[in-house]
C-alpha cells in the first residue's frame, strides 16, 4: 500500500480546510452555487435529484482494512449507514449533508483518503486492475504508476478547468482487467524487443454518447517519460478540446476530429519540446515508489493445499463459490478471492456498514489486511491462503457476501438510474434486480456461463451498457421506461461495442427479452462455448428473430 | 477594476485602448491582438508601454515573434470554466521566454489565484471591492505541491530527493 508521509498528509489537511473555507462561503452566501459548483466538484460532491452525493476516490481500487472502516465510520456517521462501490473504483455515499461535508473530508484524511477530483472537469481518479501486485500474468505493478500519476495530477495548476472530465486507467497485464481501451488515456503495461518494461499509450477511448474503442498512438513509451507525455497529451488537450458544446468536449471528440495519425503528431510535437525536462521520472523516484507496492511477506507455501482440495470434493456448494470467486495469485498456495456485491434482489455495489467492517476484520486475518474494489463493483481478498479460503467462505456466507455470481449474468453493472440521477430517463437498480432474481437459480447461472450485462439509465452511459455483452439502456418514450438491448460489447483487451439489436422494450417486458436472448445463446452454443464467442459467430440474425419475430406475431 | 499585485491591492496603471479608439500618448496602453496585427508598425515605435491582450480562442503562438514589443499580456478567462489560459501562460514564460506581466483578466475568482500563480501569471485584474485579505489567503492555503509548474514552488518529488540527499537543481 501507499503510504502517506508527512507531505501527503499535510496537503490534505490544508485541501480540507480550504473547502471548510469553501463552504462556509457558499453558505454565508459570498459564493453563488454557479461559484460553487466547480468548488465542491472538485472535492467529489455532486448535487443530485434528492440530496448532496460524495464520491470519495479508491485510488486503483486499493483498500487497508484500516481505510474499509473509515468508510464504515463515514457511512454510519453521516449517512443511512451504507455505501455504494461505483464502477470507477470510488465509493458514493448518497445523503451527506452538506455542512457535515468538510468533518467527513478530515475523517478520511485520517485513514489517508480523499474526494479531490473524483468529478469536475479534471483528471480524475486513476484506475487500476484490481488484481494488481497478485495477477498470476503480470508484467508489473500498475499502481506504481497510477500512484505516480495521481500524484502529479492532484491540483494540477494547467488542467483543472479542462472541457471535461478526464480518465486515465493502468493495466499492468495483457489480460485487461481495466477497461484501458475506453478511457481518456489508457495504459498498458508492456515489454518492448530489447526487454525494457514501458506503456502502450491508448487515447480517445470513451462510452458516453459517442462510444469509442480508443486508439493506439504509441506502441512503446519509456517509463522515465511517463509524465511529460501525459502532460503533452493533456496540454494539446486543453487547447484544442471543444469548449462550446460540453457533449463534444472530451478527448475522443478531438482525436477522432482531426485524426488519429494528426493527434498523434501534435502530441509528438509537443512532448519532444517538453522531454528530458523536470517531469523525468527517476530511477530512484519509481523505485520508492514501488517500494509501496511491495508485496506483503507471504508463507511459503506448496501450490496445492490437500485440505482445500478436501474441502472441495466434499462440499458442492463450496466448490461452486470456488468456481467462480477464485482467481489464480502469483504466489504459489494463495488464492485471490472475489467477493461478490450483487446479491440476488441487492442493489449492486452497496455495502451496509457493518459489512464493511466485517470485510475489513476478514482482511486483517487472511489477507495481509488489504482490500480491493473492482470496477465491476465488486471487492476482492487479494491475498487469501488456500487453507483459509474455506473460512473465508463461510464468514463471507453469513455476511451475504458469498453470491457464487462472479462474471455470470448475476452480476449486473447498473448506474444509479432514476432512483437517485436527474439525468435518468428509467430506472437501472430495479431492473438490475429483477435480473439477479431471474437468475437466481445457481445451477442455471452456472450452466449459462460468464455473461456480462450492464445497465445505464440514459446516453451518459455509466452503467457501461456498450461494452455489456448484453447492454441495457433506458430510454424514455412518451414519458415511459423504455430500454434498448445491445449485444456483443465487451471491455477486455479485445473491446467491442455492442450492436443495437432492434426496438426498446418496455419496462415490463425487459427482464423477459433478456432471458430470451439468453436462451437464444443456450440454444445455439457449441459445448463450452462462452456467450461472447457465440455472438461472435452467430450473429445478431438469430436474437432478433427471436425476439422480434414472436414480438410482431 | 483593481488588481492584485504582490500580495497587494493596487490601482491599476493600464487602460485597454479599444480597437477603434485613439491611443494615449505615452501611458500604458494594451491592445487587442487584432489591432497589435493591424497596427503593429505603429504601435512598435510608439512611446509609451504597450500591452497586448488575448482571448481564449488566441494562443500565444500567433505573437511568440513579437513577445519583445509588449511589457504586458493579458490573457482572458471568458468563463472561469474556460482554462485554455493556464496552458498559454505556461507556453508563453516556459516556451517563448515572456518576462513581462502576466495579467489575468475576465472571469478571475479567489480559488483560481492558486492555479493560475502556478501557470506563471503575475498579476490578476478583479473587482474594486473584494476582500483582499481572503484573496491572498488564496496564495498561501495550500503550499504542499505535487508538480512542477512554471512557478518558484519546488513539487514534493524533488523535496523528498532532497531529503534524501543533494541532487542537483532542476528547474
Ligand atoms: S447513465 Fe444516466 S441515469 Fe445512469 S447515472 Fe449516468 S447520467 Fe444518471
Amino acid at each position: 500500500m501507499y503510504i502517506y508521509d508527512q507531505r501527503d498528509h499535510a496537503m490534505l489537511a490544508q485541501r480540507t480546510a480550504q473547502f471548510r473555507g469553501q463552504v462556509a462561503r457558499r453558505l454565508n452566501g459570498a459564493l453563488s452555487e454557479a461559484e460553487f459548483r466547480p468548488l465542491r466538484l472538485l472535492n467529489g460532491l455532486y448535487l443530485q435529484l434528492h440530496a448532496y452525493m460524495l464520491r470519495v476516490a479508491i485510488p486503483y481500487g486499493t483498500l487497508s482494512a484500516r481505510q474499509m472502516r473509515g468508510l464504515a465510520a463515514v457511512a454510519r456517521s453521516y449517512d443511512k449507514g451504507y455505501g455504494h462501490f461505483t464502477t470507477r473504483q470510488n465509493i458514493q455515499f448518497n445523503w451527506p449533508k452538506l455542512d457535515d461535508v468538510p468533518r467527513i473530508l478530515e475523517d478520511l484524511a485520517g485513514v489517508e483518503m480523499h474526494a479531490i477530483q473524483t468529478s469536475g472537469n479534471s483528471i480524475r481518479n486513476v484506475t487500476a486492475d484490481a488484481y494488481a501486485g497478485v495477477a498470476a500474468d503480470e508484467i508489473e505493478d500498475p499502481r506504481i504508476y497510477a500512484e505516480i500519476i495521481r500524484q502529479w495530477s492532484t491540483l494540477h495548476p494547467e488542467f483543472t478547468f479542462l472541457p471535461r472530465k478526464f480518465k486515465i486507467a493502468v493495466t499492468g497485464a495483457p489480460r485487461d482487467r481495466a477497461a484501458v481501451r475506453v478511457h481518456d488515456i489508457g495504459l498498458q503495461i508492456r515489454t518492448n524487443e530489447a526487454g525494457e518494461v514501458g506503456f502502450a499509450v491508448i487515447v480517445g477511448g470513451g462510452l458516453g454518447r459517442t462510444p469509442i474503442v480508443g486508439p493506439l498512438i504509441r506502441e512503446f513509451l519509456p517509463k522515465r517519460d511517463l509524465l511529460s507525455y501525459l502532460e503533452a497529451i493533456l496540454r494539446v488537450y486543453n487547447q484544442l478540446g471543444r469548449r462550446d458544446n460540453m457533449f463534444k468536449a472530451r478527448i475522443k471528440i478531438l482525436v477522432q476530429s482531426v485524426g488519429k495519425e494528426q493527434f498523434t503528431e501534435m502530441v509528438e510535437d509537443e512532448w519532444r519540446r517538453i522531454a528530458g525536462g523536470t517531469l523525468d521520472l527517476e530511477a530512484d523516484e519509481i523505485a520508492r515508489i514501488a517500494a509501496s507496492f511491495a508485496p506483503p511477506p507471504y508463507d511459503r507455501l506448496e501450490p496445492v493445499d490437500l485440505a482445500f482440495e478436501f474441502k472441495l470434493a466434499a462440499d458442492p456448494r463450496f466448490a461452486q463459490w470456488c468456481r467462480t470467486s477464485l482467481a489464480a495469485h502469483r504466489q504459489p498456495g494463495y488464492a485471490i478471492v472475489d467477493v461478490s456485491l450483487k446479491p440476488a434482489d441487492g442493489v449492486p455495489g452497496d455495502v451496509t456498514a457493518a459489512q464493511m467492517e466485517a470485510l475489513a476484520d476478514l482482511a486483517e486475518r487472511f489477507s495481509s489486511s488489504e482490500i480491493r474494489a473492482t470496477h465491476w463493483q465488486n471487492l476482492v481478498l487479494p491475498h487469501v491462503r488456500l487453507s483459509d479460503v474455506h473460512a473465508v467462505w463461510l464468514a463471507l456466507a453469513a455476511l451475504g457476501l458469498a453470491t457464487p455470481n462472479i462474471g455470470l449474468a448475476s452480476d449486473v453493472i447498473a448506474c444509479p438510474g432514476l432512483d437517485y440521477c436527474n439525468l435518468a430517463n428509467a430506472r437501472s437498480i430495479p431492473v438490475a434486480q429483477a435480473i439477479s432474481r431471474r437468475f437466481a437459480d445457481i445451477k442455471r447461472l452456472h450452466d449459462i456461463g460468464d455473461l456480462r450485462i450492464n445497465i445505464s439509465g440514459c446516453i451518459n452511459a455509466c452503467g457501461h451498457h456498450h461494452v455489456g455483452n448484453i447492454g441495457l439502456l433506458g430510454v424514455d418514450k412518451k414519458g415511459e421506461e423504455y430500454y434498448q438491448l445491445t449485444l456483443g460489447g465487451s471491455d477486455d483487451e479485445n473491446a467491442a461495442l455492442g450492436e443495437l439489436v432492434g426496438p426498446a422494450f418496455p419496462y415490463d417486458e425487459i427482464v423477459d427479452a433478456v432471458e430470451t436472448i439468453v436462451n437464444t445463446y443456450m440454444d445455439r452454443r457449441e459445448p463450452g462455448e462462452q456467450f461472447l464467442a457465440t455472438y461472435r459467430r452467430v450473429g445478431l440474425g438469430p436474437f432478433k428473430e427471436r425476439l422480434y419475430g414472436a414480438h410482431q406475431g | 477594476m483593481a488588481l492584485i499585485k504582490d500580495n497587494a491591492l493596487r490601482p491599476d496603471p493600464w487602460v485597454f485602448v479599444a480597437d477603434e479608439a485613439e491611443l494615449p500618448e505615452s501611458d500604458p496602453a494594451i491592445v487587442s491582438f487584432e489591432r497589435w496585427q493591424r497596427d503593429r508598425a505603429r504601435l512598435g515605435v510608439r512611446n509609451g508601454p504597450l500591452g497586448l491582450r488575448l482571448r481564449s480562442d488566441q494562443p500565444p503562438e500567433g505573437i511568440a515573434d513579437d513577445l519583445a514589443a509588449f511589457d504586458l499580456i493579458a490573457l482572458e478567462f471568458p468563463k472561469f470554466t474556460d482554462g485554455r489560459a493556464y496552458s498559454y501562460a505556461r507556453l508563453l514564460r516556459e516556451r517563448y521566454g515572456f518576462e513581462g506581466e502576466l495579467r489575468a483578466v475576465g472571469n478571475v475568482l479567489r480559488d483560481q489565484l492558486f492555479f493560475m500563480q502556478r501557470c506563471g501569471f503575475d498579476t490578476f485584474e478583479v473587482a474594486d471591492d473584494v476582500d483582499i485579505g481572503a484573496w491572498l489567503e488564496a496564495f498561501v492555503e495550500i503550499d504542499v505541491i505535487y508538480q512542477p509548474a512554471d512557478d518558484d514552488r519546488r513539487p514534493f518529488r524533488t523535496l523528498r530527493t532532497d531529503a534524501a540527499g543533494p541532487t542537483a537543481e532542476r528547474r
